[in-house]
């Protein structure tokens, strides 16, 4: 599986409050939720994001909330992967059990700039900047995670450990 | 190599003799925990399961709080979502308003979490129930989902860092000053991916209320869990509020934590985190003069019974600045009706406060008090992210209640010690 598309960089600590503020949060529809992706900290987000863009951000990205909204909105809003040097644990758990690809990379996050047009490799976790040329090797999931991955997030894991 | 304590809660319910940091493992849940804004998500991910009835009845809470008494339809149909889910699958701690609370304070008061016990929850606060001895950590609504069904999650075993608390609070100082300061210390994701473990003979002085604060807010230094040892405070909580039996785990002599941080409690000073981060921690003292157009005092974090007698302790026979809002949310039911009762709520009043039945409301900027552009809040809650309480350009300082009541009659950034007291 690959990725590609522009980046929208963004600093450190981006929050779930930024990511999907709570004032939307009396809906969970996908596409709803998605219309307001990143406004609190990035007005034009939506306006200019398209189907396959990638977001590449500083450590702790998804902190705060539990809110499965997050990396639903942002899958909603047609990102295809995220890449940071950490995430927040919560929404990294959420984004394996939902199928949002994300990859923690130190060194992609600092050298990456916005506007940036940028590739991925799930496979082998290559990302490479097709800007400047440069590549990354960004870190892969343990077997448990991309069996979770494989099937297609965590329900359908299940499902299928169940039927066996 | 020992284990700490939260590993051990997680080896036992893996069925493991041992676990070791970063193995993958998955566990008996003794409570699945989801509120308005997250079951539903989670209930809607339940039909695309091939097997879709509850695996315990008793072992699933569903806490209607973040827009409740309902703040618009939309919230009303979430709610509505959780009350027929519960109805259908006769889900026995479902509490309907006039019963409910905020879930983190709600569940142990009704005695559904104890020591030793494994607790997913939708929501980033479960952390709280370490408090107890127990390992609980916050999950999306997929894994609540997941863990309706199954009774079972699958976890990352965390590394730790241990916190050695020693001597005892002064007067005015409590447990959300005991976590800000640590958070300042180690930053927002200090502890990111790890369990923080609280120790020391600190520890005995703290209250279960301190305790409760101090666990709920180790997701702000990026925490998975927070965990206290059990001692006899805890358990005389739990003998009045849980029929269940408890477990109590100890950490091993040669558990390894990947660092250690001291805090001498009795040098710790009333402290504010400034916007944007609850890293961003300065002591009172050091504040300078900050303004303030409103004060929020309640939330999971500081919502519960110390916290709002300590409220009651500076506000009785004072008047709330002028020009100033303060909203006083008692956290639970329980917590309002004493509060009445031993008429806490009329000085509240009186003072010139208002007051609310239990709901996160303005928390999270949902309502019952959100900001407008440039105004300055002084709340007793656990985030002052950007936008956090309303308008972007608003701005949220997280203090304890003591710090809270006083600013509320200063109209500024205050300590009990400026009043006199
Ligand atoms: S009081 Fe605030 S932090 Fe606590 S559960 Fe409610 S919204 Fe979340």
């Amino acid at each position: 599986m690959q990725a590609e598309g522009t980046v929208f960089k963004y600093g450190d600590n981006v929050d779930t409050d930024v990511i999907i503020p709570a004032r939307y949060l009396n809906t969970s529809v996908p596409e709803e939720l998605a219309a307001h992706c990143m406004e609190d900290i990035d007005k034009t987000f939506i306006k200019r994001v398209k189907k396959g863009d990638i977001i590449v951000a500083g450590r702790n990205f998804g902190c705060g909330s539990s809110r499965e909204h997050a990396p639903i909105a942002i899958k909603a809003a047609g990102v295809s992967c995220v890449i940071a040097p950490t995430f927040a644990r919560i929404f990294y758990r959420n984004s394996i059990n939902i199928g949002l690809p994300i990859i923690e990379c130190p060194e992609a996050a600092a050298a990456i700039a916005d506007g940036d047009r940028v590739k991925v490799d799930f496979g082998s976790g290559i990302i490479t900047d097709e800007t400047t040329g440069k590549t990354f090797q960004g870190q892969s999931f343990p077997e448990f995670m991309q069996e979770i991955i494989n099937a297609n997030g965590l329900i359908n894991y299940i499902n299928e450990k169940q039927a066996q | 190599m020992g284990m700490t304590m939260s590993q051990k809660v997680l080896a036992s319910h893996a069925g493991l003799s041992e676990v070791k940091p970063g193995q993958l493992i998955e566990a008996d849940l003794d409570m699945v925990l989801g509120n308005d804004i997250t079951s539903p998500v989670a209930i809607r991910e339940l039909d695309k399961f091939k097997k879709k009835a509850v695996f315990d009845k008793d072992k699933i809470a569903l806490v209607p709080d973040h827009f409740v008494p309902n703040k618009d339809i939309k919230s009303a149909e979430n709610c509505a979502c959780l009350r027929h889910f519960a109805k259908e699958n006769r889900i026995t701690n479902y509490f309907e308003v006039g019963q409910m609370g905020i879930e983190h304070a709600l569940l142990p008061e009704k005695g559904l979490v104890t020591a030793g016990d494994l607790v997913i929850g939708a929501d980033s606060h479960t952390c709280t129930y370490g408090a107890l001895g127990a390992f609980s950590t916050g999950v999306g609504s997929t894994d609540m989902a997941a863990g309706m069904v199954t009774g079972r999650a699958w976890f990352k075993v965390p590394s730790a860092i241990r916190v050695v608390l020693h001597g005892r609070c002064r007067r005015w100082v409590s447990g959300k000053d005991v976590i800000l300061h640590l958070i300042g210390e180690i930053g927002v994701d200090g502890a990111l991916y790890q369990s923080l473990e609280f120790t020391g003979d600190g520890v005995s002085s703290l209250t279960m209320d301190d305790r409760f604060t101090i666990c709920n807010m180790a997701i702000e230094a990026g925490a998975k869990n927070g965990i206290f040892p059990v001692d006899d405070r805890t358990r005389e909580y739990m003998a009045a509020h849980s029929k269940k039996t408890p477990h109590e785990y100890t950490a091993d002599p040669d558990a390894e934590y990947t660092r250690t941080v001291t805090i001498d409690l009795d040098t710790l000073e009333p402290t504010v985190a400034f916007p944007h981060l609850p890293e961003n921690t300065k002591t009172v003292s050091e504040a300078g003069d900050v303004r303030i157009d409103q004060v929020v005092i309640g939330s999971c974090t500081n919502g519960r019974y110390d916290d709002i007698k300590t409220a009651y302790e500076i506000l009785k026979g004072r008047k709330v600045a002028e020009g100033l809002r303060v909203i006083i949310i008692p956290a639970t039911q329980d917590i309002y009706l004493r509060a009445v009762k031993e008429g806490m709520i009329a000085a509240f009043i009186e003072a010139g406060a208002v007051v609310s039945t239990p709901t996160c409301g303005p928390c999270l900027g949902g309502y019952m008090g959100i900001l407008a552009p440039h105004e300055r809040c002084v709340s007793t809650t656990n985030r002052n992210f950007v936008g956090r309480m309303g308008d972007v350009t608003s701005e949220v300082y997280l203090a304890s209640p003591a710090v809270a009541a006083a600013s509320a009659i200063t109209g500024k950034i205050s300590q009990p010690s400026e009043l006199g007291l």
